[in-house]
């Protein structure tokens, strides 16, 4: 797989996607390439979805494939269950991460433990995808990061693209994914990369790196970690949107830190995480969910077992608060430049 | 914190006052049962509509009852399937050798085979007819009390008991509760202990179907306690939206556990009747009769055949033992309740039909079952070499970390090493 992609990447041209048509060709592709995903969801068919990643995929592969569904979670991603049990790969759209509770039970208890509990005789080969993440003046039902309950569920992976290359490649590699994979989509950056500053003007994918799509079929390996940037001063950890930030952050800090993109939380990189914190001696974790019993704590765990002897200074955890997130204080709520600031100047200072 | 006006409860003018309403059984413990009130038509009654008429013409059906068997033990009526003699007598057996099965596997939990054992008395017409109307690859999301089918699918009974007894030949590597088999060959999904789950999966597999163009269509089994569920309505929405090939069955046993129907909305309407708001056509049949759930089943397997939409039917029966092993149905229900269930036992009312129509012999019945027990031993001897619950003879202790993904992830990796560690250190004359 990793040949195909190193092919792939050489040949195909690359062209500015942002994320929304990232995940749209990934998608396409996919459907193109395998006549067995279907893609089902609130708003999804003639519409293409409330943020248009579905857009025209009902014109070309049929209402067979791709369709709209009731305002129904557990229907939605217990049908998903049952066509999985038939041979299907669906591909089911939660309209917002915030939503997926109705389908909860579904996703942990028959999704994810479809395989063990059958020794392997049926399985569920679905991605659920779903936008997640704050900063869209949401308020507290439009806004969650719920990646870390998924982490904690045996039989889901977990997967989180920062930039449009990497959310075509891995969605693709989840569909490809014979095992049941939540696939976040940061909405704050579906337009283009945010560096925290909530009042400066939005930036477009056309100017990054990361908004460079190949055409056509490749896949980004699942479980395979992204080094943003090599550095000695510390490791930074992070996914999705908090790339960004912490990239302006470091850069404006002028610190020379490694930054660390996990891309997918389970299964997990641990051999990149390790080998940069030996390196660095320092660690620091970024992420927008709420702190207690956040992803945070288990990476923070993973160092501190592994990487003790190395470490020069406390594990810092930057995050969310410990509340719903507030509608007019988004802001406040948001681990942006001064908090991730104010933890690196302390790990510099050890 | 000041008293709100609205929470004071002060009654306003001259209005009642409201009060709640929580069902109770008729019946408790040491109670005479009095079934008069119950409306039990006369068999061959009911009309039988069209399998291809309008859901709504099914409303009569939802709220009677179809039966066939009578009395005098004859088949009447429109609804009679007119089965050929070996079929009737292939349905009887099936039927009486699921209750043969159970009733070993019942004593097995209680000398320590296993842990646990759920039967099926009374509602054995229902997995049996339903298996033989629909076609041996129609998929099947059963609930816990379908064992009938897959005996009647002719699911090898060893490999039935190395599951209940979870020992090392158990195909699900002794992972899951006894009696949750899964039977993938054998169209019969894996059985969940989240109730309800299978309901809005099996509808998602008769979309499936539909969206390949196949032929099969599937079916489901709930009981009438988790109808309440969340679930079976995400199911009953999303049959009607899409017009799915399949059959929804409620199993109405008139107990969840302790809980009467009562607590499943039965004291308002009928679980058939609820077909009526989703448009979905619903069928209420005698579920003690093995020929009415036959043609029930016929009806609606065919109407989803003919790409002419979902069915939800209600099998009106009683559950006639425990819940499970573990529970003790006399401490909250009446004794009488079984014994006067008007409905019969739906052996019985097959062997008296065949007798009746000069098909069978209470002889003859006393030699099958004489000679199914004898098969049930056989097959208990041969699994109880693969070992009892309990006693050692089990997987390897690696298979606990398959399957949870396709391939091992590192964690689970470093995981299964500790418990192979740990193993050696526990039990070091272990050997695998
Ligand atoms: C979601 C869920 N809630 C509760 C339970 C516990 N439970 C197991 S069986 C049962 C009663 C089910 O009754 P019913 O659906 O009428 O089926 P029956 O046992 O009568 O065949 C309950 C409450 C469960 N297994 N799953």
């Amino acid at each position: 797989m990793l040949e195909e992609e190193a092919v792939s990447l050489h040949d195909a041209p690359t062209r500015s996607l942002n994320m929304i048509e990232a995940i749209n060709e990934a998608l396409d592709v996919m459907m193109a390439r395998d006549p067995d995903v279907v893609i089902l969801g609130e708003d999804v068919g003639y519409f293409g979805g409330v943020f248009r990643a579905t857009a025209g995929l009902q014109g070309k592969y049929g209402k067979n494939r791709v369709f709209d569904s009731p305002i129904n979670e557990c229907g939605i991603i217990g049908a998903a269950v049952g066509m999985a049990a038939y041979g299907l790969r669906p591909v089911p759209e939660i309209q917002f991460a915030d939503y997926i509770y109705p389908g909860l039970d579904q996703l942990v208890s028959e999704a994810a433990r479809l395989r063990y509990r059958s020794a392997g005789e049926f399985v569920a080969p679905i991605t659920v995808r779903s936008p997640f993440g704050g900063g869209i003046f949401g308020g507290q039902t439009h806004s969650q990061s719920p990646e870390a309950l998924f982490t904690h569920v045996a039989g889901l992976k977990t997967v989180i693209p920062s930039t449009p290359h990497d959310a075509k490649g891995l969605l693709i590699a989840a569909i490809e994914d014979n095992d049941p994979v939540i696939f976040f989509e940061p909405k704050r950056i579906y337009n283009g990369p945010f560096d925290g500053y909530y009042d400066n003007p939005s930036k477009s994918w056309k100017n990054h790196a990361g908004g460079k799509v190949p055409e056509g079929y490749y896949s980004i390996p699942l479980g395979k970690a992204r080094v943003v940037r090599e550095g000695a001063a510390m490791t930074v950890l992070a996914y999705g949107t908090m790339i960004h930030v912490v990239e302006a952050v470091l850069a404006e800090k002028g610190v020379d830190a490694e930054i660390i993109d996990l891309r997918t939380l389970v299964p997990l990189d641990i051999e990149t995480v390790q080998k940069s914190v030996e390196k660095t001696g320092k660690c620091l974790i970024v992420h927008e969910a709420t702190r207690t019993s956040g992803f945070g704590a288990e990476l923070s765990a993973l160092v501190q077992e592994r990487c003790f002897y190395h470490l020069e200074a406390p594990i810092e955890r930057v995050t969310g608060f410990d509340t719903p997130y507030p509608h007019s204080l988004e802001w406040a709520y948001f681990p942006g430049p001064v908090r991730i600031g104010e933890a690196v100047d302390r790990l510099m200072k050890d | 914190m000041g008293e709100s006006p609205v929470r004071s409860g002060k009654p306003r003018g001259n209005l009642p006052p409201l009060e709640l309403y929580v069902p109770e059984p008729k019946y408790r413990p040491g109670d005479k049962v009095d079934y008069s009130e119950l409306d039990i038509p006369e068999p061959g009654e009911l009309a039988r509509p069209d399998e291809a008429c309008a859901a709504s013409e099914t409303w009569p059906l939802t709220t009677d009852m179809i039966r066939v068997l009578g009395d005098d033990d004859k088949a009447v009526g429109p609804w009679n399937p007119n089965l050929d003699p070996e079929s009737l007598r292939r349905m009887l057996r099936n039927m009486a050798l699921t209750r043969a099965f159970d009733d070993r596997m019942y004593r097995g939990q209680r000398q320590g085979k296993t842990s646990f054992y759920m039967k099926c008395t009374g509602e054995e017409a229902i997995s049996v007819a339903c298996a033989l109307a629909l076609a041996g690859d129609d998929m099947v999301f059963p609930s816990y009390r379908q064992q009938g089918i897959l005996i009647s699918r002719g699911y090898p009974l060893v490999d039935m008991i190395n599951q209940i007894y979870s020992n090392r030949a158990d195909r699900l590597k002794g992972r899951q509760l006894p009696i949750m088999y899964s039977a993938r060959d054998y169209g019969f999904f894996t059985i969940s202990g989240n109730l309800a789950t299978q309901f809005p999966q099996a509808v998602g597999w008769a979309m499936a179907s539909a969206i390949k163009g196949d032929t099969r269509i599937a079916t489901s089994f709930i009981g009438e306690g988790s109808s309440a569920e969340g679930d079976f309505h995400a199911a009953m929405t999303f049959a009607a939206v899409y017009n799915a090939p399949v059959v929804l069955n409620v199993v109405n046993n008139q107990w969840a556990i302790s809980s009467f129907s009562g607590f499943a909305g039965a004291e308002r309407t009928t679980f058939a009747a609820r077909a009526a708001g989703y448009g979905i056509a619903g069928l209420r049949v005698d579920g003690n009769d093995a020929l009415a759930v036959y043609a029930a089943m016929e009806w609606a397997a065919n109407r989803a055949r003919g790409n002419l939409g979902p069915t939800l039917i209600e099998h009106f029966t009683y559950r006639a033992e425990g819940h499970s092993t573990s529970d003790d149905p006399s401490a909250y229900r009446s004794a009488h309740e079984r014994e006067e269930w008007p409905l019969g036992d739906p052996i019985m009312r097959l062997r008296n039909h065949l007798i009746a129509i000069g098909e069978w012999s209470e002889d003859r019945h006393a030699d099958m079952d004489r000679e199914l027990a004898e098969e049930v031993k056989a097959a208990t001897k041969e699994a109880e070499k693969n070992g009892i619950l309990g006693h050692g003879l089990h997987h390897p202790f690696h298979t606990m970390f398959e399957d949870v993904f396709e391939e091992l992830p590192w964690h689970l990796d470093e995981q299964a090493e500790q418990a192979i560690r740990e193993r050696q250190m526990k039990w070091p004359e272990w050997k695998e």
